[in-house]
Parts: C-alpha cells; structure tokens; sequence
C-alpha cells in the first residue's frame, strides 16, 4: 500500500518541534547527560572530512521508517544556485568526500551536472542511491553507466536479504525491483572484485529493535545475495533507525516508543563517542542551511554555537571546531555497536 | 490479576538484593555462556528462543525473540528453531508411548 508523506497528511509530527517535544520526554535521562558522564564538557566536532548534502525530499519510494519524510508527494528540492553556493564552499575547502543523499538525488533535475562539477574539483563522491529509482523511469537508465564513468561509490538501502522483511519497510515490489538494479550495477562492474567500483549496502531493522552485528549480517546477505540472485557487494552498513519522522510515527502507532527509546538509552555505549558521524560530517539541506547531521537537519536543528548556519557565510575554520548540536534522537548513534551513514562505528 | 508483567523483566537485576553473591555468579556465567565460542551468538539466541518456548516463560520468550531479531535472524529461522522444541517435546510425549505399550502387553493376555 502507498503511504503519503507525514506533511502531505498534515500529520502533528510533520512539525519538527512537536517530535522535539515528544523526544523531550526522556530529558531525565537525557542525551547531553550521557555524553557529560562519559567525560565530555563539551561535545565537539574534529576536522570535516564529508561534505553530505541533502538534494531534496522528493523521491519516488514512500519507506516507512523515512527520517526524511520523503515521496513523490515532496517537492523541496536543492536549486543550481544552492548547488553553486556548496561547489564554493568545497573549492575553498579540503574535505574530500562528497555524499549526496535525499529523497532521491538522482531526481533533481540538475543532478548529473551537479556531479561533474564535483569532479572537477577532483573529489571523492557518494551517491546514497535507493535502487529503485534506476527502473522507475527511462530518463534513470543512464545511471548504472553515469556512475561508473565517474567512479561514484554507491550506497543503497537493502533492510534485508528477503522479499517480504525488505516490503514491509520500503513498499510493494520494491525488493524484486532493487534485485534488478543490482544486478544492473553489477554489470557496471559495481561490486566486482579489482573493478575499483564501490557498491555497498544499507541495513536498516524492520521494527524496533537494534540491528545486528555488522560483519555477521554482511556475510549472510553475501551468501544469500550471491546463491539466490548471483548479486555481489562490497561492505554491509549496518544502521540503527532515529527516533524521528516516519519511523517515530511508526513508534508511536504501534506502542513502541517507550520501549525503544529505553532500548536505546540503556545500549548507550561510550565507544561510540569518538566516533559519531556529526564529528567528522557536516550536512548541507536542500535550502542551504547547515547542519550537524542528516538527522539535525529533519528536526530543524540547525548548527549553532555561533557556527555560520547558512552556506552563504560558510567557513570551514569555524565548523571544524564547533560545538554539536545535540537532542535525545542522538542516542541512536551511540547505542549498542553505535551507527552513522558509513555503518556501525565500534 | 496478570502474573505475568512484560515490565518485570527489567527487574531481573534485583534478585541480588536477597542473595548478592550467587545472583552475581549466576549473571556472570549466564553472560559467559551467551558469548560467542564454538556456538555464535546467533545459534545461541535461537537456542534459546526455543528452549524459552520449551519451558513456557514469558519472559525469555520476550527477550529471546527480541534478541533473535538483533542476531539478525528472520521470521522462518525464528519459527523454525520453535518446532525443533517443538518436535522434542512432542517427540518426548510420543515415545512414552513406547511405555504404555510396554506395560499394556506385560498386563495383556
């Protein structure tokens, strides 16, 4: 069944602050105290070593546990102006790794030129591509080749090696069609041994729990992909679901919330601090703005501590040293193995 | 009057407050034998599981089944170790027929 986005639905929770509020319920046992008794004053960030830009909410899947709120029913996509404003920013900067994320990047019209300009500035890029979007129209074929010549490292969300755990979470017939588009990224030479191409993939839990450890679940989705479809890939992600959006709204539904977040607060692991992805990422929203993180940026927690918020005044000396804005969704990243865009980080 | 409170599992913990010592030696034994050896954590937790169903306690089956999905174990796997307790158990019911027999053809003319 196609759900709509929270916004489109006028849902309360497509009011950042009203999940804010919701989250603040655990403020007794809060994030900031956590980090304070694992021997942080203050929680800081190091030197940016990626630069992940949100392109748009709008995407052609409608995943339930979207922190996004993304669907084809949003239409808040980054202009060629937003796009000049963060090529600026790179060239004067020397942070090499560039992910690109949504919605679906690859739907913003000015996505493949957006990426050559990248190129030329002679970085590292990511495209966090859903699979699906490279069968959902025949302007999308080109993708598979696109990437390759320009050796993009792709990073696709796959919750699991089974049809119906993977529906459940990203909509009908969305497994079979991510099958398809691996086996076409395999052609590319994704995934293949010495190709050079990195094809990696994204698992998400399809419910409230943690997810499992990382290197165990890359070799059954290994032997389960290559035995049943012949697909390969280079590294499992494993990454715990936010407290946030869809998946919060899921949480509420089905009484779960409670029990998840305690879940989460009570796998707090202080390993995980040093290396949380806020430390080492800044993340550009569609509009400009800059955030701590891609999930910062869905509650509207924009980077502060007197850090430029805006591209406009973007300085890489002042967001190599911030001071991180933080909220008790944050207690997703350091529970248990930990988790950030690039898996599981103890 | 439910028996059975889900919540009271958290308070597993405070069994130490009557017997400190042997509570503690048996949550570190119990911590030993779940960690990964010639058994992974995975087989351990389905192990598990099924013995939880075996022995018909509420709340090992909550944990286990929890903790089964956070092995990254799947629906049918999760099933399938149940009709293995399942099977013994029905298995253990079925060749006490043997028994049965047994003691009616020593009775039986």
């Amino acid at each position: 069944m196609l759900i709509k986005s929270l916004k489109f639905r006028n849902s309360i929770l497509s009011d950042s602050s009203e999940q804010i509020n919701i989250l603040k319920k655990f403020d007794e046992s809060s994030f900031d105290s956590y980090i304070k008794k694992s021997g942080y004053e203050k929680f800081l960030s190091r030197k940016i070593e990626i630069f992940q830009i949100n392109m748009g909410k709008m995407c052609n899947q409608t995943c339930k546990h979207c922190h996004v709120d993304a669907g084809p029913d949003r239409k808040e996509i980054m202009t060629r102006e937003t796009m000049q404003l963060c090529l600026k920013a790179l060239a004067d900067s020397e942070i090499q790794t560039i992910d690109l994320t949504g919605g679906a990047p690859e739907m913003n019209p000015d996505f493949k030129w957006f990426v050559e300009e990248i190129k030329k500035l002679n970085r590292h890029i990511i495209v966090r591509c859903n699979l699906t979007i490279i069968l959902a129209n025949p302007k999308f074929h080109y993708l598979p080749k696109f990437f390759s010549e320009n050796n993009i490292e792709i990073v696709s969300s796959l919750p699991y090696y089974q049809k119906s755990n993977t529906d459940r979470q990203r909509g009908d017939g969305v497994f079979e069609d991510s099958v398809k588009a691996l086996k076409l990224l395999n052609d590319s030479g994704y995934g293949k041994e010495n190709s050079g191409l990195i094809l990696n993939l994204v698992y998400n839990p399809t419910g409230a729990f943690l997810p499992a450890n990382q290197s165990s679940l890359e070799n059954d989705f290994k032997k389960e992909l290559l035995s049943k479809y012949g697909i390969v890939f280079n590294n499992l992600f494993t990454i715990t679901n936010m407290p946030i959006s869809r998946f919060l709204e899921y949480l509420l539904d089905s009484g779960n919330f409670e029990y998840y977040m305690e879940k989460l607060i009570s796998a707090f692991n202080p390993s995980s601090i040093p290396n949380v992805m806020c430390r080492n990422t800044i993340s550009i929203g569609w509009d400009g703005y800059i955030y701590d993180c891609d999930f910062n940026q869905m509650l509207d927690i924009k980077v502060n501590h007197s850090s430029p918020d805006h591209l406009i005044d973007f300085s890489i000396e002042k967001l190599d040293t911030r001071e991180i804005m933080t909220g008790n969704h944050c207690f997703g990243c350091t529970a248990g193995a930990g988790s950030s865009c690039g898996g599981a980080v103890v | 009057m439910e028996y059975y409170n889900s919540e009271d599992l958290k308070k597993f913990g405070n069994i130490e407050e009557y017997e400190p010592e042997l509570a503690k030696k048996f949550f570190d034994y119990y911590g030993a034998v779940f960690a990964e050896g010639a058994l992974t954590e995975r087989e351990k937790s389905l192990i598990a599981l099924a013995v939880s169903h075996a022995v018909q306690c509420p709340y090992c089956i909550d944990a286990y089944s929890h903790d089964a999905l956070e092995k990254g174990c799947n629906e049918k796997q999760m099933m399938e170790a149940i009709h293995v307790a399942a099977a013994i158990k029905g298995g253990a019911v079925l060749v006490h027929g043997v028994q049965m027999m047994n003691h009616v053809k020593k009775v039986s003319m």
